[in-house]
């Protein structure tokens, strides 16, 4: 499985609070059987309401989105990150994650890392003066920098080891060594019917 | 010091401590619907992997279904096609499917509990975040993602970051028109929505107690609103009488084991938190939402904020109001309302429609709103027309549909149009949320809404019920 240790590219900043699943991923387009294509509808009502920075010319081609707080609150729906990644974005910087995002971003091998506010501020500002600045985020060390801007920027460490050894895909892991499973169900009265 | 209720199942699911450092926990229970699993079936099929415990899976279609003409195929080609992958992934893995026609169907976090599916002491996920809401037995219940569906279809099993435990303690008794909708309203405006990342909500407390089953689902329901994956109430004897007599529920003198340890895993008196919350039930008043997220609400009696006001974020408050076109300053009793919605996982149960059906009982929808009632199940909706409830909405003038998500999410025919304000007692007033990209929703109680869909404007349901 592929190993991920350091993103690099440039910075795509996305300004708010509370950005929810509904905002990123419309539920109509959730009518479908695959993910292919999600991307096209990214943020899809944002940006038809107003200009929007995956729309800024500047940006295109960024590839590290810049979030601010609870990035990614509200339904379970993987299309969320399924369509910022298939838009082309490797990595998300922000000051914080909604829970069930933060996990099924990386079950896709898309790492949310966080960073202190003033720094998520120092990248936004630097990347609107500079959209060529390229943004380094090096997982394994935790660090992201930029453009002479230095931050910690951090995974939980056990998120950051398996996107290091490449572990982040848990199916594999999951069915290794699987007469504990059934020894763990056995364990439960109400699996055998009390 | 004792243990949580959290700690319990955790540790007794607990298969092995991971490399990764992640816990493998087991799945008691995985609830499959159409709209995040067709591509964690089809990654089974690309490996060549089974279902490793189809005696431990079920499914049902919720999401997308018609809520009027249920005649197949269905006129939307893409929902057609997302029931069919679904039923031919349930055939294909062996898979027990409540499907369209099947007398069970209903919304998944409605049918698990009708069933006796959902019980105390389990773990349960299925790929939907108001997988909370199972937590009302005490069991530990959360959403995942599409990843995630496949892993436990693969392996039974989730590799999992353990949780906090916050308690939130709710005393006192709840004043007349003040329903758990208010409660769990309540706690997400003063806890915020972000504050339970990271933690599951116990819900505790003498109010709590004293609660249906009913009510405690739309408690732990909108968990996930406030930030936190799982909400749940200890399991009591409100909960095993709940439990008595259905389908999968044990029977005989299973049911009486099942108890014991059903008991045993609640928790400890003495148990350890890693934080408290104390509420009185005497402060709460009915509550509406006047913003695009589920913490931005206020009384009935209140006015819409100010971006000036001391200590908000302004910038989140000006963003609110200027996509709800909502005055600050203005009261929310008054607002006038297009749609009036009841139905949902939070509140679509028997219960949330009597509620509202006494509101309605007599009275008419006024001419300018559009009502509609949606049972959250096959089995809710037969009993609601037998006793009578159905009728007593038809008269008054709303639309009585068949079982679904409907209004609330917008992946069906069932959306809002343009900019119209709809008075909801779903569980999300995000933007565009009930399907129309600038559409706007007012979250309270069924018997609010009932009451916003007679007057046509949001109005205190207090004033129109007697006390």
């Amino acid at each position: 499985m592929t190993r991920i240790t350091l993103v690099a590219g440039r910075g795509l900043p996305l300004r708010g609070n509370d950005v929810d699943t509904d905002r990123i991923i419309p539920a109509r387009y959730l009518r479908a059987i695959t993910f292919e294509g999600m991307e096209q509808h990214v943020f899809e009502d944002d940006r038809k309401a107003a200009p929007h920075p995956f729309d800024d010319a500047r940006f295109a081609g960024a590839s590290v989105l810049l979030v601010n707080s609870n990035f990614g609150c509200g339904s379970s729906r993987e299309h969320a990150p399924q369509a910022i990644a298939r838009w082309g974005i490797k990595a998300i910087v922000g000051e914080s994650f909604a829970e069930i995002f933060f996990g099924n971003s990386a079950m896709i091998g898309l790492p949310c890392v966080k960073a202190a506010a003033s720094d998520v501020r120092g990248l936004m500002e630097l990347v609107e003066r500079n959209p060529q600045a390229e943004i380094r985020i090096d997982l394994t060390a935790g660090v992201c920098e930029a453009d002479g801007l230095r931050c910690a920027a951090s995974l939980p460490p056990n998120v950051r080891d398996a996107f290091a050894t490449g572990a982040w895909d848990t199916t594999g892991m999951l069915l290794d060594r699987y007469d504990e499973v059934n020894a763990a169900a056995a364990r439960l009265p109400y699996v055998g019917g009390f | 010091m004792g243990t949580t209720l959290l700690q319990k199942v955790w540790d007794l699911h607990t298969v092995r401590k991971l490399p990764t450092g992640q816990t493998q926990l087991f799945i008691g229970l995985h609830l499959v619907h159409e709209v995040t699993t067709p591509q964690a079936f089809d990654a089974l099929r690309a490996r060549g992997w089974k279902v490793a415990r189809t005696d431990r899976t079920f499914a049902t279609a919720d999401h997308i279904i018609p809520t009027l003409a249920r005649t197949r195929p269905f006129l939307d080609v893409m929902a057609e096609d997302m029931l069919a992958a679904l039923e031919r992934n349930c055939r294909d893995f062996g898979i027990r499917l409540a499907g369209l026609d099947d007398d069970r169907q209903g919304i998944v976090h409605v049918i698990g509990p009708e069933l006796g599916l959902t019980q105390p002491g389990m773990t349960i996920a299925c790929g939907d975040s108001h997988t909370s809401t199972h937590g009302a037995f005490g069991a530990v219940a959360f959403g995942i993602g599409t990843s995630q569906v496949r892993d436990v279809l693969a392996s039974q099993c989730l590799a999992l970051e353990p949780m906090r435990v916050r308690c939130i303690r709710l005393t006192g008794t709840l004043p007349a028109g003040v329903y758990a909708k208010d409660v769990i309203l309540t706690i997400i405006q003063r806890l915020g929505v972000r504050g339970g990342t990271g933690y599951a909500y116990e819900y505790a407390g003498d109010t709590i107690e004293r609660m249906s089953m009913d009510e405690r689902m739309t408690i732990c329901n909108m968990s996930i609103e406030g930030g936190a994956r799982v909400g749940y109430v200890n399991p009591d004897a409100t909960t095993f009488q709940y439990m008595r007599g259905r389908p999968f529920a044990p029977a005989g003198e299973a049911f009486e084991r099942a108890t014991a340890w059903w008991t045993s895993m609640a928790s400890d008196a003495d148990a350890a938190y890693d934080d408290t919350v104390d509420m009185r039930a005497e402060d709460l008043t009915p509550v509406v939402t006047w913003g695009v997220n589920p913490g931005q609400s206020i009384g009935v009696g209140g006015r819409i904020p100010s971006p000036d006001d001391p200590g908000s974020d302004p910038q989140a408050v000006s963003d609110a109001l200027a996509y709800m076109k909502l005055r600050p300053g203005q009261k929310i009793a008054g607002t006038k309302v297009d749609v009036a919605f009841i139905g949902s996982c939070t509140n679509g149960r028997l219960s949330d429609l009597r509620e509202a059906a006494r509101v309605v009982r007599g009275r008419r929808v006024a001419p300018h709103v559009k009502a509609l009632v949606v049972p959250g199940s096959a089995a809710i909706s037969r009993a609601a027309e037998q006793e009578g409830l159905a009728e007593s909405f038809r008269a008054a003038g709303f639309e009585w549909r068949g079982a679904g998500c409907s209004m609330c999410l917008g992946m069906n025919p069932d959306r809002l149009e343009g900019d119209q304000i709809c008075a909801a007692s779903s569980n999300r007033n995000f933007k565009g949320r009930q399907g129309s990209p600038t559409g706007r929703t007012l979250l309270m109680s069924p018997a609010m809404v009932a009451a916003a869909a007679i007057s046509g404007e949001v109005t205190d349901v207090r004033e129109m019920v007697d006390r």
